[in-house]
């Protein structure tokens, strides 16, 4: 069995109202020296059998086409079979 | 004249968007998310609303629906769309536009009447308009900022393919306070705020928004 890990961040240049919202209710709860937040997405894929070859390739195109957006995000893959 | 109205599932204005092409004296066909025929309409109108719970990403599901291979396919080949709101997000996720539609800036959702100025008069959605007229149609989003990289805009400005920004307030912090574009050809028009909500006196704050739905069908009549 293959389990499948997507993480999905909004590129570095794409405002995240979300994140710096989180970042005002950090501080305000006592965490001091808050530089930045930004807030992503995790996908967790639990497929049957081994992830290889052409079902890869599939895995790691979606990836890119439906579970993120490349105009606003990138996204990072990491299998464990 | 025939245009279609696609409704998905979670759709909301497909109504109203029928009712605007009836009020512009056009026929409305109702087009379904997981059929593949377009009906041979002569233009298409993807209506706002919150299609598949905008689950993922706002547009991200849609745009793998059976009608949008079809849509796609046939924008490519220069049938008029035009993308209200989740529409409009649709055609983005689609990349029949460019850009995306991401969380607005207040973090809140914005209903309110909106004050528009048109900016281009080229594409086959807004003909009808004058050249920098300012018209007032709702707005209602919560996902409405349009964002893409500086150059993107630079061409999308370049080209003149800005076709409405906001003005007095940017409801949602869309860069250069972009309401509107449209693809190179002018067939493809997405519009953030709702131009099928301002067709009637007694509903909308005006019937500025009944350019577009006339727009088109002068933009059809005149080619053929």
């Amino acid at each position: 069995m293959a389990r499948v890990v997507v993480d999905v961040m909004l590129k570095p240049e794409i405002l995240d109202p979300q994140g710096r919202a989180v970042q005002g209710a950090l501080g305000r709860l006592g965490l001091s020296g808050v530089k930045d937040v930004r807030q992503g997405k995790q996908f967790v894929i639990e497929l049957e059998g081994d992830l290889e070859g052409d079902r890869a390739a599939l895995m790691e195109q979606l990836a890119g086409e439906l579970l993120s957006n490349p105009v606003i995000e990138d996204f990072r893959m990491t299998v464990e079979q | 004249m025939r245009i279609g109205v696609v409704t998905f599932p979670g759709t909301l204005d497909d109504q109203d968007a029928s009712r605007a092409v009836r009020v512009a004296g056009a026929e409305a066909v109702t087009l379904w998310h997981g059929d593949d025929d377009l009906k041979s309409v002569d233009a298409v109108v993807l209506p706002g609303g919150f299609s598949y719970g905008d689950y993922l990403r706002c547009g991200a599901i849609s745009r793998f629906a059976p009608v949008m291979r079809a849509l796609v396919d046939a924008a490519n080949g220069g049938l008029p769309v035009l993308g209200i709101c989740n529409g409009f997000q649709i055609l983005c996720e689609s990349h029949l536009l460019p850009g995306a539609l991401t969380r607005n800036d207040s973090l809140h959702f914005v209903c309110r009447d909106q004050r528009l100025r048109i900016e281009d008069t080229t594409s086959m959605w807004t003909r009808d308009y004058a050249p920098g007229q300012e018209i007032v149609i709702p707005l209602k989003n919560g996902e409405g900022c349009f964002v893409a990289n500086e150059t993107t805009l630079d061409e999308l400005e370049g080209e003149g393919r800005v076709i409405a920004r906001y003005v007095d307030v940017n409801p949602n912090g869309s860069r250069r306070d972009i309401a509107g574009i449209r693809n190179a050809r002018g067939n493809v028009v997405g519009l953030m705020p709702h131009p099928e909500h301002a067709v009637e006196p007694l509903t909308g704050p005006s019937t500025d928004g009944l350019g577009f739905f006339t727009s088109v069908l002068n933009s059809l009549v005149s080619a053929s």
